[in-house]
């Protein structure tokens, strides 16, 4: 019931589970890939990078989370081909849909048939193969994830309801575009450092670019002095949804992601430095124009104070963290129903400087959903990946100078806060 | 009329709205009102619920004015030139409904104010699915 919320009940696993590898696809814009071949790759990453190798046999089940391969390239029942082209047949793999939150819904389906005690080892990813259809048509599939009913009439499309969201934010708080750009700025200052990304640059070099693009082309070269210039052009970063802008939006992408799952138990069977989940929650929550807060999503506070109370820790003990930016507004949003920030304090936070990689509170050090990208279906695991990275120091030129990193955070949000799911991980 | 055989469903919500009507639901256990036709109440489970009808007046809690359009609305015309606004319509019975905001310049959204008056306009009503749109109150009077 909507009374209790807030103090949601203890729940354990029934036998802990730990991460021992991980794999990622390139993220980008890949016209000859299908979702197939995209899950091939992030697969074959994983078994590369596997510290103690893997027998694909020993692997005795999957979820692979996917919105809607039926919709994006007219495939549906995308499981079983998976399990077909990783040559996992009979293994059964089920395919899990929460929209931008499927594979943190598929990551703790793999949980939980670990702690059930049925299974020891689960491969869970995601999938998203998202660029065959023309912006209008991604616009029209992502705006099914909203309430076909009483929301997607009423005109608002995805970017649109994170507009709303954004415009309460800012009647309420000190929220500014300003504020939301800065985001932006930060997580390419990130996503410059991650090879994986599908913007590998920061703004600035975007800028100087295209600068220098007009200038070979003999047009005029426009006169912005930094990135903010450079955002406040409206040639440069028109309107998508007000007030959201281009650059305050998640690209469109293809990619792939996984990470193997085994009982903690056998986790030194396959690695010497297993990250372990310490912590899962997910919430259900309504439709904005039927959320408590215009300013918060519910089922964000509700799945992390699940996290929270399950891993016995609080906002304050998370050292990184991957956040949900898929609008720049979201990152603000998130980092205060984390509880990092209090209700407003989140767009001070990013003038600080604090959610920078230098920062107190790290935030998308991967680049986010914004910089490296956001093939929906594969954004909840690939920021788990990030998070296994930064625990197990192995996050290359990214990689947080804390020594003691220990405990980070995941936060995946389907559709407009309608599914959200947080995870804890803590290295082993 | 006879409004209490009609189904709890959306496509007695839009038979509604073709009638120029906002019909939502209250629960007769635990009295909430929900501007969505609902079977069963969202609170307290009960499904003793009737049809409520909604005054059509409320104001504008938050909204957005969208330039990158889907194509329905592309097809209305509407696309990078010609933004529309959507927004969060809070009824003054008190629910909340998303709904398309007409009568506004969605060009210069500096222009538009939250908190500003709303009455109920019934969009596209010769169609089957007519579309739930608010205008500003005021423009009654023009």
């Amino acid at each position: 019931m909507a009374a209790t919320l807030s103090t949601a009940r203890r729940r354990q696993l029934g036998r802990p589970v730990s991460i021992v590898g991980a794999g990622l696809s390139r993220f980008g814009a890949f016209r000859d890939m299908t979702t197939r071949d995209l899950f091939v790759e992030a697969f074959q990453d994983l078994i590369d990078q596997m510290d103690q190798g893997i027998d694909v046999e020993d692997i005795e089940c999957g979820y692979i989370g996917n919105y809607s391969s039926d919709l994006f390239e007219g495939q549906g029942h995308t499981a079983p081909i998976l399990a077909d082209w990783l040559g996992m047949t009979p293994t059964p793999i089920t395919r899990i849909e929460n929209a931008c939150a499927s594979s943190g819904s598929a990551l703790r389906e793999g949980i939980m048939a670990i702690a059930s005690g049925m299974y020891d080892v689960v491969l869970v990813g995601g999938v998203e193969k998202m660029t065959d259809l023309p912006t209008e048509g991604v616009t029209d599939v992502l705006a099914s994830a909203a309430d076909g009913l009483y929301e997607v009439p009423a005109g608002l499309t995805f970017p649109g309801i994170y507009g709303a969201l954004a415009k309460a934010h800012m009647d309420r708080y000190e929220t500014s575009l300003a504020h939301l750009a800065k985001v932006g700025i930060k997580n390419h200052t990130n996503g410059a450092l991650n090879p994986k990304a599908q913007f590998n640059t920061t703004l600035l070099d975007m800028m100087e670019r295209r600068k220098a693009r007009a200038e070979q082309q003999g047009q005029p070269v426009p006169e912005w002095r930094d990135e903010m210039d450079f955002l406040n052009d409206p040639r440069a970063n028109p309107w998508i949804a007000w007030p959201l802008r281009l650059y305050d939006c998640a690209p469109i992408t293809d990619g792939a992601s996984c990470v193997l799952l085994v009982s903690s138990e056998i986790a030194a069977n396959f690695t010497d430095k297993p990250v372990h989940i310490v912590g899962t929650g997910q919430a259900s929550g309504r439709p904005l124009h039927d959320a408590v807060e215009l300013t918060s999503l519910s089922a964000a506070r509700e799945a992390a104070s699940q996290a929270y109370a399950m891993a016995g820790v609080t906002p304050q003990d998370i050292q990184v963290a991957e956040v949900h930016d898929c609008f720049t507004i979201a990152e603000i949003i998130a980092t205060e129903d984390l509880g990092f920030f209090e209700p407003g304090e989140g767009p001070r936070a990013v003038d600080e400087g604090r959610t920078a990689r230098t920062g107190d509170r790290p935030i998308n050090t991967s680049g986010g959903l914004k910089a490296k990208g956001h093939p929906v279906g594969a954004s909840g695991v690939a920021q788990v990946i990030e998070t296994f990275h930064q625990l197990r120091g192995e996050a290359g030129p990214r990689q947080l100078p804390n020594p003691d990193l220990e405990l980070g955070l995941t936060h995946n949000v389907g559709g407009t806060g309608g599914t959200c799911v947080v995870n804890i991980l803590r290295r082993g | 009329m006879t409004t209490e055989t009609r189904a709890f469903n959306a496509a007695s919500f839009f038979a509604y709205l073709k009638e120029g009507q906002l019909m939502g639901i209250r629960c007769r256990a635990c009295g909430k009102l929900s501007a969505e036709a609902r079977p069963m109440c969202q609170e307290c489970h009960s499904r003793d619920v009737e049809w409520f009808a909604f005054s059509g007046r409320g104001q504008l809690s938050a909204f957005t004015c969208i330039s990158v359009v889907p194509n329905a609305m592309g097809e209305k015309g509407f696309g990078r030139n010609n933004p529309y606004c959507s927004g969060i319509v809070t009824l003054e019975e008190g629910p909340r409904i998303s709904a398309l905001i007409l009568g506004v310049d969605a060009a210069n959204p500096q222009n538009i104010a939250t908190g500003m008056a709303l009455t109920l306009r019934v969009e596209d009503q010769d169609s089957d699915r007519p579309t739930l749109a608010f205008v500003p109150a005021q423009r009654l009077h023009e």
